[in-house]
């Protein structure tokens, strides 16, 4: 998109922001003790409160509740989802992004807070907005906006019985190719491999010099200063005009950090991701392997060189010399 | 059945919730999609999951936040009420997967007998599935 046409797409997708998703949805089924039990096999929910009304009775729920996590279930659409889902306002957001390419959708986070155990008699009201639209974020699974529900739920008196708030990516999947590859060839879910590196008009040359096993560093050909990482203007003489030098891979730890949580699909852990001062003069960001985490030290000597750190990655790695 | 509720000042910031080993099974997966009424597709039928990216139907948010909430107060117990579920969601959860439940009690607070529980669900394939923080209160 150019950035006219990202500016009017945003226009589209932020005049929805506030809007209520739908008329208030009361859920088809009031709470009721056949659900709660269906919900509780399934979950290995083991409490007598959630199943056993005689024994609920005594306890200090005075009856049966249904478990708190259920509260959303109350009013979802049901089987229709599954082939006419009702057209609400969230959908109408959705097929915009659809529309302009942005036709991932993945769930990244659900908050609820319940302020009463539900009973069974009790009914369910939800009222959804639109709450907040993120700015365009880049991400993992590609680019993309995250959109915010927020879900008020209410019972039979009108009084607040919880509050939902959800959160969903909408992207423009990044290599939609890799489903197709592994759903034909092998059901089994493949060895998730790294993230894909972001390659564009400025870099997309220094990562296939990576490729090929070689780590080039940008050089203006103006006043000969080396940058990295690689951008189209030379920040001493403003010059756009570069070649670029392959590095030998001797460097010093300039700086590290050691990820051990969370554990990303892919990736080795715990997870030494140095800041390397090439003997060139500029600075690469790369793991530090085969060495206990606890005994590197800034300044270290350190030697790298290109290999495969999975099926479809190649990067720099560095050792202690 | 679980009959014992933990007390309030039983428990001690740091205190560890057991471990729980949850196969990750076909029927988990559509069971828990139909009890949480969620009939989208990915979650029923695989030829769909796989047009979506994922060799294989996939665990409903709805019952991540299920089996968050059953692990906390299966170890609770009956008289501690949940006050709020909040969980960030990582990478899917699909069938032959086997994921694991940790807990730790990372706050307490005196005034309201509310502690929070971090939790976090990791399958053996591609690791974090979810983590977050369930706030249960419990009797004195
Ligand atoms: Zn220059």
């Amino acid at each position: 998109m150019t950035p006219e046409e990202t500016k009017a797409f945003e226009e589209k997708i932020h005049a929805f922001v506030g809007r209520e998703n739908g008329p208030p949805k009361r859920g088809n089924d009031d709470v009721n003790e056949a659900m709660i039990r269906h919900w509780a096999e399934v979950m290995g929910d083991e409490l007598g409160t959630y199943t056993d009304a005689e024994y609920a009775a005594g306890t200090g729920k005075g009856g049966l509740i249904a478990p708190p996590a259920m509260l959303q279930a109350w009013s979802m659409e049901g089987y229709p989802m599954a082939e006419n889902p009702a057209q609400d306002i969230q959908r109408q957001l959705h097929n915009v992004f659809d529309a302009h390419g942005f036709t991932g959708v993945l769930g990244t986070n659900t908050s609820t807070e319940f302020f009463r155990d539900l009973k069974p008699g009790d009914q369910v009201t939800a009222h959804c907005i639109i709450d907040t639209i993120s700015e365009q974020k880049a991400t993992g699974r590609g680019i993309g906006y995250f959109i915010e529900t927020l879900t008020t739920y209410t019972d039979q008196n009108g009084e607040e019985v919880g509050k939902q708030v959800f959160r969903v990516l909408k992207f423009i999947p990044a290599d939609s190719n890799d489903a197709a590859d592994s759903s034909t060839e092998d059901d089994s879910p493949s060895v998730p491999t790294r993230i894909t590196s972001p390659r564009g008009h400025d870099n997309s040359w220094w990562w296939k010099a990576c490729d090929e096993g070689k780590i080039l560093i940008q050089r203006c050909t103006s006043c000969q200063t080396l940058r990295h990482p690689p951008r189209p203007m030379c920040g001493e003489c403003q010059s756009i005009e570069w070649d670029s030098i392959e590095s030998t891979l001797d460097g010093e730890v300039y700086s590290f950090t050691t990820l051990h949580y969370p554990k990303i699909p892919g990736y080795q852990y715990p997870n030494t991701v140095g800041v390397i001062q090439l003997s060139e003069g500029t600075r690469l960001v790369a793991n530090i392997v085969d060495i206990d985490y606890e005994t590197i030290k800034i300044g270290m000597k350190v030697k790298g060189s290109v290999e495969q750190v999975d099926e479809k990655t190649m990067l720099p790695v560095f050792r202690p010399e | 059945m679980i009959t014992e509720t933990i007390s309030f000042a039983s428990v001690n910031v740091g205190d560890k919730l057991p471990g729980k080993e949850v196969p990750i099974t076909s029927a988990l997966i559509v069971g828990g999609a139909l009890a949480s009424r969620d009939f989208t597709s990915v979650h029923h039928d695989k030829k769909v999951a796989q047009a979506n990216g994922l060799p294989d139907v996939f665990m409903n948010i709805l019952t991540s936040n299920g089996l968050m909430g059953s692990y906390v107060t299966n170890w609770t117990g009956p008289d501690a009420t949940v006050k709020k579920i909040a969980l960030k969601l990582g990478a899917p959860n699909l069938p032959g997967f086997v994921m694991t439940l940790v807990g730790e009690i990372k706050a307490k607070d005196d005034s309201t007998g509310i502690v929070d529980i971090e939790v976090i669900g990791e399958n053996n394939v591609w690791g974090m599935h979810m983590a977050g923080t369930v706030q249960v209160q419990l009797p004195q």
